[in-house]
């Protein structure tokens, strides 16, 4: 996973409530068996005049001019600014991937969608929660040019006029997003500790250890 | 003090607590599904790992398969090889799998519970939000992503923090016509699509009580509507009941002790919940979507609302954008909505029960000439059986509806089946998001009845009077 330290840049407005992850990445992109190439199809419906499909080049796609990822002020953001809920409904990671295949790395809302919020740290994202009347004014304040630097290891945002905000996260997902650490092998550490949880358990309830053979 | 019943099943599944409450929670059971596994297994191949318990799992294709001539395989190249992949996945992996053409195949979420795989005061996870519909059973059951199927898969664990605790009280009961379906799209009305964020909603009250099994998986699965990664309900006669003799339930002194064990599986008198909500069944009446989330619902005598009476500005605009969507006008009567296709099917409603209610509506009744498409897809191949057995299938045969093979479908329109655009639906389903059925698709969600009968009357109605 791609570590997360330090980023300046464009900040992209999406002034929408409850983006839910189908808008983010829609459906027909799920029968894909990778893990990567899901930028070009992020907000595929918002972006597109014309229905994508998987695999298909999108260069010449016909764009709506009317939504912000096609707006040449925010070419280049990675800073992605919206409202309450994002990514409610569907569990698919695939929301976060195309997020950061496009090249986001921070998202700032006043809420998040649980599913979506977690996903998001096993992808080198950093999902921002802010209060809704300083979200409200970011929205006031952004436009051509603007931008903001996040830093993780101060966890501040420093806004272009010097003044600071803070926000906060979770020790653990903080250092593993640091230092890009795969969760499976840190985990992995524990197998004793969860070896010993099933020894445990098999005594309490054993029918939950017979193997299943449909 | 007391625990409630989510306490309970989170405290037995602990393994460790760091400092900051990040807790390793033990995973008994995981269901597998073709859309979201296949990035996971590719990722335990990478780092040469092992499933840390392979028949701990349950792998069956639901999303992408055909809902007519199976027996021809999948037209559709990259279904196929999505499809394809979970059985090579799972043939390498000692993963059980139901293939495509296993009698049993179905929605991962009816087949579960049908198997008996999912039981009480177990942690069951799959690649889907809608695992919800599990807790049900007294089982505490969430959607995860792609990552986390991998390293449940790989160390039978999952890092959380855990909840809080909500109870979603529906005191008294509905009247006739009155289903599970309308109960929880009226809690959702009343919570909002992200009021059970961060919460674990407990469903309670003599109105949830007095629902079947299959009832209070309709509930628990659109728990997640309402933000809530898991829904649950206490254990009960009726719980235990719907279990005995499943094939993968517990057998002989086993199943005792294990029932001995499940019926402390409820919250203690003087537990103590972060919020209670309480709503009067007797006040729910049949439930329509209007809009695009599906907390935007109106009772079905009711109109369309006027976004101009909303004093919060981002929901005003929400609303706005999704009656432009929806391609209606505030102040429209809900009977007075057209519909050009009907779908039933889907987790949250394609169980036998669903299925009977539905066709109780239609009996000796023509679907309307203005609906193109009226189906009825069976959320496993042991309902589809058990609906031919009560001659269910000609009941809506004769009335024109399509009776299809097992699968997500119209749901979600992964497959062939799906909307056009600017086509307007009734369905059983869980989600009216934008596209959700097909590009530019229009969704209304409602009961199997409501459903029905709007098939019938070629707009909704209200079912008690039909
Ligand atoms: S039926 Fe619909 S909601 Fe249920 S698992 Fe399938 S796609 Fe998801």
């Amino acid at each position: 996973m791609q570590a997360f330290e330090r980023i300046t840049s464009q900040v992209i407005p999406l002034d929408r409530a409850n983006v839910d992850t189908d808008a983010i990445i829609p459906k027909q992109f799920l029968k894909s068996i990778r893990r990567s190439g899901f930028g070009p199809f992020l907000f595929d419906e918002w972006r597109y005049l014309d229905r994508g499909e998987p695999e298909m080049d999108c260069t010449d796609r016909p764009k709506n001019p009317d939504f912000v990822l096609n707006q040449p002020q925010y070419a280049h953001g990675r800073i992605l600014l919206t409202r309450e809920n994002f990514g409610c409904g569907s569990s698919r990671e695939h929301a976060p991937w195309a997020l950061a295949d496009y090249g986001i790395r921070v998202i700032i809302a006043p809420s998040f969608a649980d599913i979506f919020f977690n996903n998001c740290f096993k992808n080198g994202l950093l999902p921002i929660v802010l209060d809704p009347e300083t979200v409200d004014q970011l929205f006031r304040e952004v436009g051509p040019g603007y931008e903001l630097t996040v830093d993780l290891a101060t966890q501040t945002i420093t806004r272009p006029d010097g003044q600071v905000i803070r926000f906060d996260i979770e020790p653990s997902r903080k250092e593993r997003l640091l230092k890009g650490l795969d969760d499976i092998a840190l985990t992995l550490e524990h197998a004793e500790q969860i070896r010993g949880y099933e020894a445990r358990r098999r005594e309490e309830a054993p029918w939950l250890f017979v193997p299943i053979q449909p | 003090m007391g625990k409630t019943l989510y306490d309970k099943i989170w405290d037995a599944h602990v393994v460790r607590t760091d400092p900051d409450g990040s807790t390793l929670l033990y995973i008994d059971r995981q269901l597998i599904h073709e859309v979201t596994s296949p990035q996971a297994f590719e990722g335990l191949r990478l780092a040469n790992r092992k499933p840390w318990r392979p028949e701990a799992n349950l792998a069956v294709a639901d999303h992408n398969v055909p809902t007519k001539n199976r027996d021809r395989g999948i037209a559709d190249p990259v279904s196929r090889l999505q499809v394809e992949t979970l059985e090579k996945n799972c043939a390498e992996f000692g993963i059980p799998v139901f293939s495509m053409r296993d009698h049993r195949q179905g929605i991962v979420h009816v087949v579960g519970p049908e198997e008996g795989f999912t039981l009480p005061g177990i942690t069951l996870v799959c690649g889907d939000s809608h695992t919800s519909t599990h807790g049900a059973l007294g089982a505490l059951a969430f959607g995860i992503g792609t990552s986390e199927v991998e390293h449940v898969l790989a160390t039978q664990t999952l890092w959380m923090r855990k909840a809080r605790n909500m109870r979603v009280q529906v005191k008294g009961h509905v009247g006739p016509g009155v289903t599970a379906k309308d109960i929880v799209l009226a809690v959702i009305g009343e919570l909002g699509t992200a009021g059970g964020t961060g919460y674990t909603i407990e469903f309670a009250g003599e109105a949830i009580e007095a629902l079947s099994v299959e009832g209070r998986m309709t509930i628990c699965n659109m728990a997640i509507e309402a933000g809530a990664r898991a829904g649950l309900i206490a254990v009960d006669d009726k719980t235990i009941d719907y279990l005995r003799g499943r094939p993968l339930v517990p057998q002989g002194a086993l199943w005792d002790q294990a029932v001995e064990a499940w019926r402390d599986l409820h919250s203690d008198a003087d537990a103590v919940f972060d919020r209670v909500v309480e709503l009067d069944a007797r006040a729910i009446r049949p439930q329509v979507t209007w809009g695009t989330s599906p907390e935007m619902v109106a009772p079905v005598d009711g109109v369309v609302p006027d976004p101009a009476r909303e004093p919060d500005a981002t929901k005003r605009k929400g609303m706005v954008r999704a009656l432009e969507y929806m391609d209606l006008k505030p102040g429209t009567p809900i009977q007075k909505i057209q519909l050009d296709k009907v779908f039933i099917g889907s987790c949250t409603n394609s169980r036998i029960e669903d299925l009977r209610a539905a066709a109780e509506v239609i009996k000796g009744r023509k679907v309307a000439a203005n609906v193109r498409l009226a189906m009825v897809v069976p959320g496993s191949g042991l309902v589809k059986e058990q609906a031919e057995a009560e001659g269910l299938d000609k009941v809506f045969r004769e009335a024109g509806f399509e009776w299809r093979d097992p699968g997500c479908s119209m749901c979600l329109a992964m497959n062939a089946d799906r909307l056009e655009p600017g086509e307007r639906c009734a369905s059983t389903s869980n989600r009216n998001f934008e596209g959700r059925q097909g590009y530019g698709g229009r969704t209304h969600l409602v009961s199997p009845a409501m459903a029905a009968a709007a098939a019938i009357a070629g707009h909704f109605v209200d079912v008690r009077d039909f």
